[in-house]
């Protein structure tokens, strides 16, 4: 019955994906056979009962033992599941010791995780495979959610408190993370990637900020459009032209651009750097200062791809 | 078709029609918007209420067009029908105005005012004056809401959650001040018929002979007072805390979050079984008269809705179990809400079992009924899903929550409100509708409902989030799929709503009880005099009794 | 079900119909009499959930910054909001004897004490007032507005929600005190018209009742905020 299951759930990338697939099924198949018993049920009465003129129908006011039945029982199935789905639940609500654990700050709309070396990145969380690790995460706005729908694990990021949320995950690859509450204009471009790797690959990444970038070395301006869609650049900047909450960066490489203060400024390297460490210094003509701080948060190739970027990106 | 009635005695078409009746007896402006007539008060609920459903379904159908494709264009065309601010401003007047203007008003107000006290062969509700009070708190509300439309709306969506509410622009203090002013328009009309089922019914009718409605109206009645005034003050604290920055909710200025949506929910999910114990209501009157049989198990449909009402109170945190609340509270929050469940399997139960050796008629209202039996079903198993703590974190914030609550309110109330309201059609206008038409838009209308809202489980189940206007291209196919089905479902209501409409240029020509039910409503004529009843009805058997009367 | 007809005028007795005040919905002025008092109860049952929700999220403040409400209470006068309680029992007293010579039809004395009554309240509003006046002048203000001096923990947030509750459930309070003293001199009015007697004087009962509910709110407010330690 497995394409059944895989008809209404994603691919299974957990451990808990497992028990919480097993209580899915379990109770789809319950409502199956009750809906269906309900239904049939419904549709079969009102076929046989058809109305014939003169028939007297029996006068039928209560039956205790049947109605004690259907009440008990179904009360006995809901105190099952109830149980059931506590069991799993503890599963998720109590992070094993050696989980490790990471830093998870959202903010209107990209992620930002930090390492337990302190290492940080945004967009792309890399964990190891088959070693549980723990999301200690806060809001720096309004609320938000880590929801990864593969390891079947969500929980609510809240400012002014620590939320945590934690999950094993057991197939390598690229796994999506979206925000699952409601956050704004950009709520649903509020997307992130776990990358599940072997533990040489996940401590070169941490050492080097990986090695992924190294295939697009003679074309990093498509490393660079990888890490405009997963550092969250995308939720505010277009490339092709079209006004967003940022300016496009179309077209802005080497542009005399103008300043909200009325100073104009030359888009080059430097500007762009400090646009990602201090965006509030300098503000484009017709935005607003709503972008946050990159600081720390964009490794070095990283960088070097976003420029190169921009810099295809002429007109 | 006049149905044979075989407990009414020389009562069907016997009696003149009579000349003057509520609708004609005074004419004007002013007989209207002064009345003290409980049925022409709801008359006019009906007609605001249903104006504010067609509002908020014509959002609807935005919402659905917008999700149509990725990119949010239609036919080629190059520009998004609606940017992503614009859609979360469409969303959020969507669920604000179905749920505040219309569900909750509909069936107690509308259906509840003209037939409550006809039920009970009174002659009026308790407190008519407060009745037009009602009504025209539900109208201000209405135009408060509508202006803050016109002033940019709100893209908070209906839950109102802070800190996004307390920070974001636009008018939230303007819509938040309108939902409070409804929430007093609900508080009155609960406590008017409290007062009335307590101390207006006919000689001779106790508590265990009212017709099952009237449990269901006063069930619901006793969430209205006790439930919305907390909403009232949470609304109060949420337009404070915007204005004056008092510190409750936002963290920034020492406040907690989470307190807000303990707040809101504590009346939320009560508000939920408002909307459904009216539907349920209508649905105990429709079964046993289209089978022409007694209820099956009335003291237990009576209790389990008593019940429904006052277990609601507990299980709020449902709403929160990924929120952030205390392991602890998730727990018990849990448990209870398997509590919750039961009365209502009873209930459905209860229906089949009246059904079984029946004599029924497929009838548009029984044909409603039969739609209601099938999707509230729907609804109330895949609510186990979410009750169910595993698979709550799973499925929570997600298109599963959406379906899930379109079919009990959607499925559930507002099927049932159409039952209803068909059934009732003939008592209140005097006219009766097509049949023809009428099964056919049922029909449309349960095709295009579970083609619209079916699919959703699977884009819910399949990891994709709610209030959503971007989502990944492996949504696209499902989300096409719904969007078309929304054009079925609106169909089916337009059509509903233009035969209806074509039925009030027959001449009156209803009998007073076409389909041969035995609760008081039918005693007087369609539609009735001013005054309800020529005499006062005193009740003498049991409700719902179809034994053949023995003629002297 | 199946009904026999009743005459309406069975079963009550003839002065129903002559009395101006009664409505015709109903079978009997006691019918009419016991409902509207139904309906008032319920309506207070709606005030109390109403203020309850404020008492919560003053009670889950005070857990959240214990000192800080501890030390901004102090700013509170108690001997005002022990005056105002006086003032409150007293007029509550001299409620019920409006209703009871209502009642009696004793019109002239149902209208001194209503006139007590009022009074009273407005004693209430000016004691507030000055209360009030010496908050705005010391910066203890709500939320953001709160600019107070010498705070053992400058900077919580503590005491800006402390003044914002005290004002937002005063306040409140103070607009159902300012609601009471128009409905009871619209009961005034008409006492002094003569319209209520022994046969009807459902109007006076009801304010009372609404009065009395006034009052144990403001019971549960001031040891809530000016005596707790």
């Amino acid at each position: 019955m497995e394409w059944i299951r895989n008809l209404m759930l994603p691919a299974q990338g957990s451990v808990f994906a497992g028990e919480v697939d097993n209580v899915y099924m379990g109770l789809f198949w319950l409502s199956a056979v009750l809906f269906l018993g309900i239904t049939v049920a419904a549709i079969y009465f009102a076929w046989r009962f058809k109305y014939k003129p003169g028939r007297v129908t029996p006068h039928i006011t209560h039956n205790n033992t049947l109605e004690i039945v259907w009440t008990v029982l179904p009360l006995l199935l809901c105190v099952g599941i109830f149980f059931w789905g506590l069991k799993g639940w503890m599963e998720y609500a109590v992070a094993p010791g050696e989980a490790m654990e990471i830093q998870v700050t959202a903010r209107k709309w990209n992620w930002a995780f930090e390492y337990p070396d302190g290492s940080r990145d945004a967009g792309t969380l890399h964990v190891v495979v088959n070693k549980p690790v723990k999301m200690i995460m806060t809001s720096e706005d309004v609320i938000h959610d880590f929801f990864v729908p593969d390891m079947r694990v969500k929980h609510d990021i809240i400012p002014g408190r620590y939320t945590e949320v934690w999950f094993t995950p057991t197939v390598m690859g690229k796994h999506v993370v979206t925000c699952a509450e409601y956050c704004g204009k950009g709520h649903s471009d509020m997307r992130a990637t776990v990358v599940v790797e072997s533990q040489a690959d996940f401590d070169n990444y941490i050492a080097t900020g990986g090695t992924e970038w190294e295939d697009y070395k003679t074309h990093m301006a498509d490393w660079g459009k990888i890490q405009w869609e997963r550092k969250g650049c995308n939720s505010c900047h277009t490339l092709d032209g079209t006004r967003s909450k940022g300016p496009s960066w179309k077209g802005i490489w080497h542009k005399m651009e103008k300043m909200r203060d009325g100073s104009t400024v030359l888009v080059d390297e430097p500007y762009i750097k400090e646009s990602e460490n201090m965006p509030q210094a300098k503000i484009v003509d017709g935005f607003e200062p709503i972008m946050p701080t990159f600081q720390g948060l964009i490794k070095p190739h990283d960088f070097e791809g976003i420029v190169a970027l921009i810099q295809s990106l002429q007109q | 078709m006049e149905y044979q009635v075989m407990t009414m005695g020389a009562q069907t078409g016997s009696r003149p029609r009579p000349k003057k009746n509520y609708l004609n007896e005074t004419h004007g402006f002013w007989s209207w918007a002064g009345t003290l007539d409980h049925k022409r008060i709801g008359i006019m609920y009906l007609v605001g209420t249903l104006s504010a459903f067609l509002l908020g379904g014509c959002f609807a159908l935005l919402v659905r067009l917008t999700l149509m494709t990725p990119t949010h264009t239609f036919f080629g065309s190059k520009t998004p029908i609606l940017t992503a601010e614009q859609y979360n401003r469409v969303f959020t007047l969507h669920g604000a105005i179905m749920v505040f203007l219309f569900i909750i008003p509909s069936v107690p107000a509308a259906l509840g005012n003209f037939v409550l006290p006809l039920m009970l062969g009174a002659k009026d509700v308790a407190f008519p004056r407060l009745n037009l009070a009602s009504f025209y708190l539900w109208v201000v509300g209405a135009l408060m809401a509508v202006l803050s439309m016109v002033l940019g709306a709100v893209d908070t969506g209906w839950t109102f959650y802070t800190p996004y509410s307390t920070t974001t622009d636009g008018p939230v203090t303007l819509m938040t001040a309108a939902v409070f002013v409804l929430g007093f328009s609900s508080i009155f009309t609960g406590l008017n018929f409290i007062a009335t089922t307590h101390k207006l019914r006919a000689p001779g009718m106790g508590w265990f002979d009212l017709p099952l409605f009237v449990w269901g109206i006063y069930s619901t009645a006793i969430i209205q007072v006790l439930a919305t005034p907390v909403l009232g003050i949470t609304l109060v604290l949420l337009m404070l805390e915007r204005s004056f920055g008092i510190g409750i909710f936002d963290p920034r200025i020492g406040g907690d979050p989470v307190l807000f949506q303990h707040f809101f929910w504590f009346y939320s999910h009560p508000a939920v079984y408002i909307m459904i114990l009216p539907g349920m209501a209508i649905i105990s009157e429709l079964v046993p008269t289209f089978s022409h049989k007694t209820i099956f198990g009335y003291r237990a449909i009576a209790y389990a809705s008593v019940s429904l009402a006052l277990v609601s109170f507990i299980v709020w945190g449902h709403h929160m179990f990924v929120a952030g609340q205390s392991q602890l509270a998730t727990v018990i929050f849990s448990a209870l809400t398997f509590l919750v469940a039961i009365p209502s399997g009873v209930k459905v139960f209860n229906w089949l079992g009246t059904m079984y050796q029946g004599n029924i008629v497929l009838d548009t209202p029984m044909l409603y009924a039969i739609a209601f039996l099938i999707l509230f079903t729907i609804g109330g198993l895949t609510g186990i899903f979410l009750g169910t703590l595993s698979t709550d974190v799973h499925l929570t914030d997600t298109y599963f929550v959406v379906a899930h609550f379109h079919f009990v309110m959607m499925g559930g109330t507002v099927t049932a409100f159409l039952g209803g309201l068909h059934y009732w059609w003939p008592k209140m206008t005097g006219r009766m509708y097509s049949e023809k038409w009428g099964r056919t838009a049922c029909v449309l209308y349960t095709i295009g409902f579970n083609m619209t809202f079916l699919t959703q489980f699977f884009l819910g189940s399949k990891g994709m989030p709610r209030r959503y206007y971007n989502y990944l291209d492996q949504f696209q196919p499902l989300h096409a799929f719904s969007t078309v089905g929304s054009w079925v479902l609106g169909l089916s209501l337009f059509m509903t709503l233009a035969y209806l409409l074509a039925s009030l240029r027959k001449p009156m020509d209803a009998p007073d009880n076409p389909w041969g039910g035995t609760t008081l409503e039918w005693q007087c004529s369609s539609p009735p005099i001013t005054h309800n009843f020529e005499e006062q009805p005193v009740v003498e058997r049991e409700p719902y009794d179809y034994r053949p009367l023995k003629h002297a | 079900m199946s009904t026999s007809s009743v005459d309406l005028h069975e079963g009550h007795g003839h002065g129903e119909h002559a009395d101006p005040h009664f409505q015709h919905h109903f079978t009997t002025m006691e019918q009419q009499f016991d409902t509207s008092k139904l309906g008032m109860w319920l309506f207070l049952a709606t005030e109390i959930l109403l203020f309850g929700g404020l008492f919560v999220g003053f009670g889950l403040m005070q857990a959240r910054y214990p000192q800080e409400f501890v030390e901004a209470h102090e700013h509170l006068t108690r001997w005002q909001g022990a005056l105002n309680t006086v003032v409150l029992l007293f007029s509550s007293w001299t409620m019920v004897m409006a209703v009871d010579a209502a009642k009696k039809n004793k019109r002239q004395t149902s209208a001194r004490f209503l006139i007590v009554t009022i009074v009273c309240a407005f004693v209430f509003l000016v004691v507030k007032y000055f209360e009030y006046a010496h908050k705005f002048e010391e910066g203890w203000l709500p939320g953001k507005f709160y600019h107070g001096e010498g705070d053992a923990i400058p900077g919580s947030h503590g005491y800006a929600t402390f003044f914002a509750f005290y004002f937002m459930m005063t306040g409140l309070h103070g607009i159902h005190i300012v609601a009471g003293i128009g409905l009871l001199s619209w009961i005034l009015m008409r006492t002094k018209r003569g319209e209520f007697s022994s046969a009807y004087y459902t109007p006076v009962d009801l304010v009372g009742l609404y009065w009395h509910i006034v009052d144990m709110i403001w019971i549960y407010l001031f040891p809530l905020y000016y005596l707790i330690q």
